[in-house]
């Protein structure tokens, strides 16, 4: 009895000692990711690339941010409410079972295949030219089912008592979902949120048949109907993810490899302060919501 | 009248909504599959080849343009895709799940704090960075190491998915974890287990599905990546004898042709049965993947 | 309450845009007077694209109302949008009838403004500097496999290749191995020129092909001579290196307005001098003994 004990604790030694290697490991390694491409961007920075010439990524960083707050305003509602849906109101059963399987596939289809679907719909179907917003409806169809599943298995997981107590108290099913199920399933959903606008952040193929691949701007007009003012969101533009492709690839520009690896940096930081803040805000939030 | 009006606000209003957006996500999974249909099966329907000879011939040798007569044997690319998708679930899965409980049990100050949010940043980074990053250090280091004359490899592309696909599985595993009830944890504590004892026994089974999502969701994007795995396989049409040879898969192969080949032409619709191929197996990995948790938590 | 009125606003706002957007964007050209504008869409051939992005950049300079975005994706998807109207401009590596049905093609106007050269390039450890186009294509199709077969140090050759549907891919094939069949399962394949120079230049012993418009300034890849005769820009203009093909700028009907007056633009002399710096061949200066490529 006691050796098995003693057994049990070398075993939780052992154990921590394991995880421990690992998750250093782990950090080692995305510091050294990081730190190589921050360190690389670092150097290749050369005064006047945050302008809004062609030579600069300026359009292309604010066409980033733009595109993937409108994929946001898209996706977000529609995946936790069809997250919400799914996990308290369709019905159980195969149909069911099966649709959350297909929803679930779809995020394994190449972007380039969402692409080309995307420019047949929202292009070709609508007879428009390249523009922004196709690009963010692209996006979002990328990131529905991350966010659906996601949100889905958040609300699911809740524990069942919390529901019954409110359903007990005379709550109805969707004020118990509101105030009760949604609030405790917050943190999943903002993590469900930073992975979906990961996509947008780092997608190139999609957009490249949706959004195109080149920026028109005239940083001087503000009207948004003009599409050569950066506000109009049916224009098209390219984000910092395509720029890099297009640099890595095909470009001919001699500095093109400095502009991509700045640019590259530049990313990581934006995404780094975007995971930030929505984490932030999501703990403001459950503080509000819980009445903290 | 005024109950209706109050129940509809309480009730029926949120409802109603949640269940058209709910449809909305239903119809555009439909549409999507079938159009890959439509699409996909213009090989089998229009061009004539056999179902048999696009999964188990070899030869692939499609003709761009609408006369057809090319051959369509993808097995090279099928195998391709299915090893190192699976390569890339076996390096990653363990290191997701020993980082969510390292995050969430060994030590959760360094883990909320600084782990969570940098996880975050591995999703968005593009593909074509992980790639490049790939085929400038990845490839020379696997050529040095195993003194070959190049890296391109089955092990190459298995290493870049794995780090694409980590964030997605540990990010979603540390909120499964989170959510175990804490009463498991402070009765098996009072019973006298250790940490680790609780962990495996207590903590990983209970958090199985949430986990099960983690790697699902990985395993779907590892799947459909493209433009990384294409820099570093060496793109080689011909099986791989062993996990340092260069080979081939579905995405990269759809990725490289499918903007340059004319569409409806038999190289084009080759492509897209290709991806229809693609939605095929990733359903059918999620739903063997499904059944197997179900029949854990049965048994449990 | 209040929230659904904002997202009702929201949703109104946004259709305004729209409708306004697209408007606006309609707004085509005045033809009568010098001023160009209205905007148009170029899409295609990727190793055309830098090319028009640079022609882009100056027309717009030069018409500063006039707005030209141009984008790659490949010379299918060029043809296929051009057909389909959703873009002005489709850039193509081939001829439209290649790969579109003989009624999409039919629609579509060819505009032949320049050429492009494709170079085999090696490795810089490799010391062979010629090639025959016997032995080049013996390579490619996996007969010789050392270089100290064709005169170079004993070391293995890699190949490394574009994928199938690649324009480069086509021309290389066509006139520098006159159509053998390269041995696929032997070759690595990279997916565009910026991966395949790197690949070349971090691969020993590995040989591939990159158009001239790639090699422009860059000392990392060797180029090889084939048949006795250099890769330049003046020896395609006199018909002595065979590797070159005709780059196509479909529209879809005749050009009008701001399209017509970019291709024109791009037919001037003065951007024809850039063109050549960028290495790109002059449709215009082909001599006779050039031929039709």
């Amino acid at each position: 009895m006691k050796s098995e004990h003693k057994n049990a604790i070398v075993a939780d030694k052992i154990a921590t000692v394991i995880l421990y290697c690992i998750a250093g490991f782990f950090l080692l390694l995305l510091a050294g990711f990081t730190a190589y491409i921050i360190v690389k961007g670092i150097m290749a920075y050369q005064p006047g690339i945050f302008s809004f010439e062609r030579t600069g990524i300026g359009v292309e960083l604010f066409n980033t941010v733009y595109l993937v707050l409108i994929s946001l305003i898209i996706s977000v509602p529609i995946g936790v409410g069809a997250g919400i849906y799914m996990a308290e109101y369709a019905k159980a059963g195969k149909v069911t079972n099966y649709l959350r399987i297909c929803i679930e596939t779809l995020s394994s289809l190449p972007s380039i295949v969402i692409g080309l679907f995307g420019y047949l719909v929202f292009i070709y179907m609508t007879g428009s030219k390249y523009n922004l917003f196709a690009g963010a409806l692209a996006v979002s169809i990328l990131s529905l089912p991350l966010l659906t599943t996601v949100t889905e298995d958040a609300i699911r997981a809740v524990p069942s008592i919390y529901k019954e107590g409110s359903l007990a108290v005379g709550a109805t099913h969707w004020q118990t979902i509101v105030q009760i199920c949604l609030p405790v399933a917050m943190p999943r959903i903002i993590t469900g949120i930073i992975l979906a606008a990961g996509r947008g952040f780092g997608e190139a193929a999609a957009l490249l048949y949706t959004a195109g691949m080149s920026s028109n701007v005239n940083p001087n007009i503000w009207n948004p109907f003009d599409p050569m003012s950066l506000l109009c969101p049916f224009r098209p533009g390219d984000t910092l993810a395509l720029h890099i492709w297009a640099l890595k690839t095909e470009s001919m520009t001699p500095n093109a490899d400095q502009i991509a690896d700045f640019s590259a940096a530049v990313l990581l930081v934006l995404i780094f302060a975007f995971s930030l803040g929505s984490r932030i805000l999501g703990a403001r939030l459950d503080r509000k919501m819980s009445g903290k | 009248m005024i109950y209706l009006i109050e129940k509809f606000k309480k009730e029926y209003l949120g409802r109603s909504i949640v269940t058209v957006l709910g449809i909305v996500i239903i119809l555009v999974t439909l549409s999507i599959t079938g159009f890959l249909f439509y699409k996909g099966l213009g090989t089998f329907v229009t061009y004539n080849h056999s179902v048999w000879e696009f999964l188990f011939s070899s030869e692939w040798k499609p003709a761009d343009n609408f006369d057809g007569g090319g051959k369509v044997g993808a097995a090279i690319f099928i195998v391709g895709s299915l090893l190192i998708s699976f390569l890339a679930l076996l390096i990653a899965t363990p290191f997701s799940i020993a980082s969510a409980v390292f995050m969430t049990e060994i030590s959760p100050k360094l883990g909320k704090k600084l782990l969570q949010p940098a996880i975050g940043i591995f999703v968005g980074i593009p593909s074509v960075v992980y790639g490049w990053v790939g085929l400038t250090v990845l490839v020379p280091a696997i050529a040095h190491v195993f003194n070959l004359p190049y890296g391109f490899s089955v092990l190459a592309g298995g290493i870049v998915l794995a780090l694409m696909i980590f964030p997605t599985i540990t990010s979603v595993s540390v909120d499964a974890i989170e959510n175990v009830d804490n009463g498991y944890k402070e009765a098996s504590y009072a019973l006298g287990t250790t940490r680790w004892q609780y962990i495996y026994k207590v903590m990983l089974p209970s958090a199985t599905s949430g986990i099960l999502t983690g790697v699902i969701l990985g395993l779907a994007r590892a799947f459909g990546e493209a433009l990384a795995v294409a820099m570093v396989i060496g793109k080689m049409l011909t099986f791989p004898d062993n996990i340092l040879s260069a080979t081939n898969n579905m995405t990269a192969e759809i990725a490289s042709d499918m903007g340059n080949s004319a569409q409806g032409g038999e190289f084009n619709d080759a492509l897209w049965s290709m991806a229809l191929l693609l939605l095929i197996i990733s359903f059918i990995f999620i739903l063997i993947m499904r059944i197997i948790a179900k029949k854990g938590e049965e048994v449990k | 309450m209040k929230k659904i009125f904002a997202l009702f606003m929201a949703v109104v706002l946004v259709g305004i845009t729209m409708t306004a957007c697209s408007t606006n964007t309609k707004s085509s050209t005045s033809s009568t007077t010098s001023e160009v504008t209205g905007s148009l869409t170029a899409a295609g051939s990727s190793a055309l694209a830098p090319l028009v992005q640079v022609a882009a950049d100056n027309f717009q300079q030069l018409n500063p109302k006039a707005s030209v975005n141009v984008s790659a994706g490949g010379s299918g998807t060029g043809l296929t949008q051009v057909a389909n109207k959703s873009i002005d401009i489709g850039n193509s590596d081939v001829t439209a009838e290649s790969k579109l049905t003989a009624d999409q093609a039919a629609t579509l106007k060819d505009h032949q403004i320049c050429a492009i050269g494709v170079a085999a390039v090696v490795n810089s450890d490799v010391t062979v500097t010629n090639l025959s186009k016997q032995q080049l294509s013996d390579i490619f199709t996996g007969k010789i496999t050392n270089w100290n077969q064709v005169g170079g140090a004993d070391e293995a050759i890699t190949l490394i290749s574009r994928p199938e549907s690649s324009g480069t891919r086509a021309l290389f094939k066509q006139y520098a191995l006159d159509n053998a069949i390269e041995s696929s399962n032997t070759a690595l394949s990279s997916d565009d020129s910026g991966t395949l120079e790197t690949n070349i230049a971090s691969t020993k012993g590995s040989i591939g092909y990159l158009a001239f418009s790639y090699l422009v300034g860059k000392y990392d890849v060797k180029k090889m001579s084939i048949d006795g005769v250099a890769p330049t820009l003046e020896n395609v203009y006199n018909g002595s290196y065979p590797v070159w093909g005709t780059e196509h700028m479909y529209t879809n009907g005749e050009a009008t307005g701001v399209t017509k007056a970019f291709l024109d633009y791009m037919g001037t002399d003065t951007f024809q001098t850039q063109m050549e710096n960028l290495g790109y061949n002059v449709i215009s200066k082909m001599t006779t003994a050039a031929g039709k490529h």
